[in-house]
């Protein structure tokens, strides 16, 4: 599973996470911290105060050209046309049978230049995909090595801001200058709780990510690790790509059907969709908790209908917020909807769980 | 890092602490505790189940992941810590103590020196 160092990518903040006592591991091919004190700390950090990650490993893709939208708009799932200039949308890149590529966040930066945002093991495949299938006149810049960045996420982020100035409305994008660095910020992350992302030039990441520091030192802001980043997105129901997403499955079959245009009259991946749709799904992805005491579920675990395997968990952990285990899964269709009961066998021993409503967690406000 | 002199090691990170009549509690120790961190359950074996030396007998899980814990010795658990099932974070509160695992009844004594001593279990996990 874990990689050796020598094979990993560092982010320019590998120095911050080491002077920081961080526990490193591989994740996609990169050296990351896991945790600095531990998952369930900084996971109630992020929920009571705010937390700060490194997610310089993301990519970051730039795509411009006459008729930019209209090409992305036939590439990706969700609908371009509704953004205005400085507004982003969760969105997804199939392949021709439907299957996910990657799930993404892609900008409206300029009339027509796209920034997108893009799961750090994926990066060359999805820059080979859309370089594949790009017109002339149109570029796809990969600038994922020029670019540092970082999440800061929890109920106190916007507040912390505020010494900069306002941050943007919700999966909106703009730039501001923090510790004398251009940086763009976008409210958006992968918590479930308030906050924003910022994307900065490499060379600048220490400089900037001091500053936050000392900006949310009143705050209680904590550095927090991958660790807590999986736990809370699963608390909100974010899938995970390559574990709750991949070329297999598709995003009616997620749950994410509210990010797919099938008004669009064509997008890589849409003939299978609406084929789908049209004979109704034979799985969904389910948001399971299991019953009070239960063993951690963790993905692979297989999900049971009395002695009918009807599903296998494709992520799971012990809620650090419900204090049970959580999972998400892919179930057969008629065992899915919220409120049913079934079981998750770890060890081959069968713990009761229920499907429920997502998110898991929600905030308060 | 907590060492207690009393104590014999294996090398994968489990104390055993021999009582009177050749039973012995085994729990893992603070280093092993403080790599794991947020001890959320703990899967314990049965009363009365025979097990050898190294052999996988309890679970050990945090947030992050399962951990299998092996026997130091081979023998018959005679006792598992009940407490565990309600406050499984003993394990990292007090490793020595409270959040011992389970104990068993030596088959062999001689096995026991196949184990470490506190100096060279310090030593193992770069610990002055």
């Amino acid at each position: 599973m874990e990689a050796t160092s020598s094979d990993l990518q560092r982010t320019p903040l590998y120095a911050e996470h080491l002077s920081l006592r961080a526990k490193m591991i591989g994740f996609s091919g990169w050296e990351m911290p896991i945790y600095y004190t531990s998952i369930v700390t900084e996971h109630r950090a992020v929920r009571e105060r705010a937390g700060i990650f490194d997610i310089s490993h993301m990519g970051e893709v730039e795509v411009s050209g006459p008729s930019a939208q209209e090409w992305l708009n036939s590439m990706l799932t969700n609908n371009l046309a509704r953004l205005e200039i400085g507004e982003g949308q969760y969105t997804l890149m199939l392949n021709e049978r439907g299957g996910v590529i990657d799930d993404l966040i892609i900008y409206r930066r300029f009339e027509e230049t796209y920034l997108l945002v893009i799961n750090a093991a994926k990066i060359a495949e999805d820059v080979a995909w859309l370089q594949d299938h790009c017109p002339e006149g149109i570029t796809v810049a990969d600038q994922s090595r020029l670019f540092a960045a970082v999440a800061v996420q929890g109920p106190k982020a916007s507040e912390l801001f505020k010494a900069i100035a306002e941050l943007p409305p919700r999966n909106h994008i703009a730039k501001f200058t923090i510790g004398g660095v251009p940086s763009l910020v976008a409210r958006t992350g992968y918590t479930g709780e308030d906050g924003f992302e910022s994307f900065f030039p490499a060379e600048t990441a220490t400089a900037v990510w001091s500053t936050f520091l000392e900006l949310g030192e009143s705050f209680g802001l904590s550095p927090c690790g991958l660790g807590a980043r999986d736990t809370l997105r699963m608390e909100a129901c974010y899938p995970l790509n390559g574990s709750d997403l991949n070329a297999q499955t598709t995003p009616l079959e997620a749950g994410l059907a509210a990010f797919v245009d099938l008004k669009k009259t064509d997008f890589v991946g849409r003939d299978v969709l609406v084929q789908q749709q049209a004979n109704g799904l034979t799985r969904r992805l389910a948001a399971l908790k299991l019953a009070p005491k239960s063993a951690p579920p963790r993905a692979h675990y297989p999900i049971y209908f009395g002695t009918k395997q009807v599903g296998e968990l494709t992520s799971g952990t012990q809620s650090p917020s419900l204090g049970t285990g959580i999972g998400l899964g892919y179930v057969e269709i008629e065992f899915s909807k919220p409120g049913q009961a079934l079981t998750v066998d770890v060890r081959g021993r069968k713990f009761p769980a229920t499907v429920e409503k997502k998110p898991l967690y929600k905030r308060a406000c | 890092m907590l060492v207690p002199e009393d104590l014999k090691y294996a090398e994968t990170h489990e104390w055993l602490r021999v009582d009177t009549d050749n039973v012995g509690t085994v729990g893992i120790t603070e280093h092993a505790q403080a790599e794991l961190t947020d001890i959320v359950y703990v899967e314990l074996p049965q009363v009365g189940t025979k097990v050898t030396a190294k052999q996988a007998t309890a679970v050990v899980e945090s947030v992050k992941a399962a951990s299998d814990i092996y026997s130091p010795v081979s023998g018959e658990i005679t006792e598992a810590n009940a407490e565990l099932e309600s406050n499984p974070a003993l394990v990292n509160t007090e490793p020595y103590g409270k959040g011992w695992l389970f104990k068993i009844r030596l088959q062999d004594k001689g096995e026991l020196s196949n184990l470490k001593d506190a100096a060279a279990y310090r030593a193992q996990i770069g610990d002055e």
